[in-house]
């Protein structure tokens, strides 16, 4: 799924977004524990956090990870904004909870799977 | 310098999440420059994060000291934090002794050290109780 379909079926809000016409998304991972993030291996994923500051943007860039979304109609700061804008991830914000936010992607089919190695 | 090895060192700020994971993010940077395959920089990246977090969380803070080598990189975080009264508990996933400010930013669920395990090829943990830790992460390149 591409980002611009992820903020049609998320209704999302488009705070960043850096180069990611040839992103596409497989699989999400919901989660306000980064370190359970960094438990999940997987490419091409979009995270889903109701978690707002920089250490989230820091986890994603560890990684690899190209687009976060901030669920339940969070905003995220300044610094978290500057922080993606310099490592070049996609911030999307969405009213919906995470429980909604990964139904409807998964029913619009981001349904890879994380692989915990 | 070490001949055939190129060496970084960086401080570890206490007590700042701002600022926090910048000495990863320079690793990181610099073995992709190099042309490192993505998925050691990625492994690499990780457990050298979840330690520069834990030595903010636990220790207020430390030094990193890097050695980039041409078939591995060695990463050892260190600091004069209170160090680790049990490593066999402390490498449990979910043990953990961080406060509730820490788990409100995301970490502090007993999940670093376990990480830093998964993804490192080899993990040393040096730790004695009132004098500090330092954590030796290896992961080869080949």
């Amino acid at each position: 799924m591409k980002v611009n379909e992820i903020v049609k079926v998320l209704e999302a809000t488009v705070i960043t977004e850096i180069d990611s016409d040839g992103l596409e998304i497989y699989s999400a991972c919901g989660a306000d524990l980064m370190s359970d993030v960094m438990a999940f291996v997987k490419d091409n994923v979009v995270l889903l956090t109701g978690l707002i500051n920089p250490q989230v943007v820091r986890t994603a860039e560890m990684m690899d990870i190209k687009v976060i979304v901030f669920v339940r109609g969070k905003s995220p700061t300044q610094e978290i904004i500057d922080l993606a804008i310099e490592k070049g991830i996609t911030i999307l914000t969405t009213k919906y909870s995470m429980f909604i936010s990964c139904g409807k992607l998964y029913g619009a089919g981001v349904t890879g799977r994380g692989v915990c190695c | 310098m070490t001949e055939g090895c190129l060496e970084l060192n960086y401080d570890i700020p206490a007590n700042d999440f701002l600022h926090a994971g910048e000495a990863s993010s320079s690793v990181k940077k610099m073995l992709n420059q190099l042309g490192v395959d993505p998925d050691k920089v990625k492994k690499t990246a990780i457990s050298m994060y979840e330690a520069e977090i834990n030595a903010v969380i636990h220790a207020d803070g430390g030094a990193a000291h890097i050695e980039i080598w041409k078939d591995k990189v060695v990463i050892k975080i260190c600091d004069k934090g209170p160090g680790i009264p049990n490593v066999e508990l402390a490498m449990q996933e979910g043990y953990t002794t961080a406060p509730d400010h820490v788990r409100d930013m995301g970490f502090g669920a007993g999940m670093g050290l376990p990480n830093m395990k998964r993804y490192a090829d080899s993990l040393d943990i040096d730790t004695a109780v009132g004098k500090g830790t330092t954590v030796t992460i290896t992961v080869f390149l080949k």
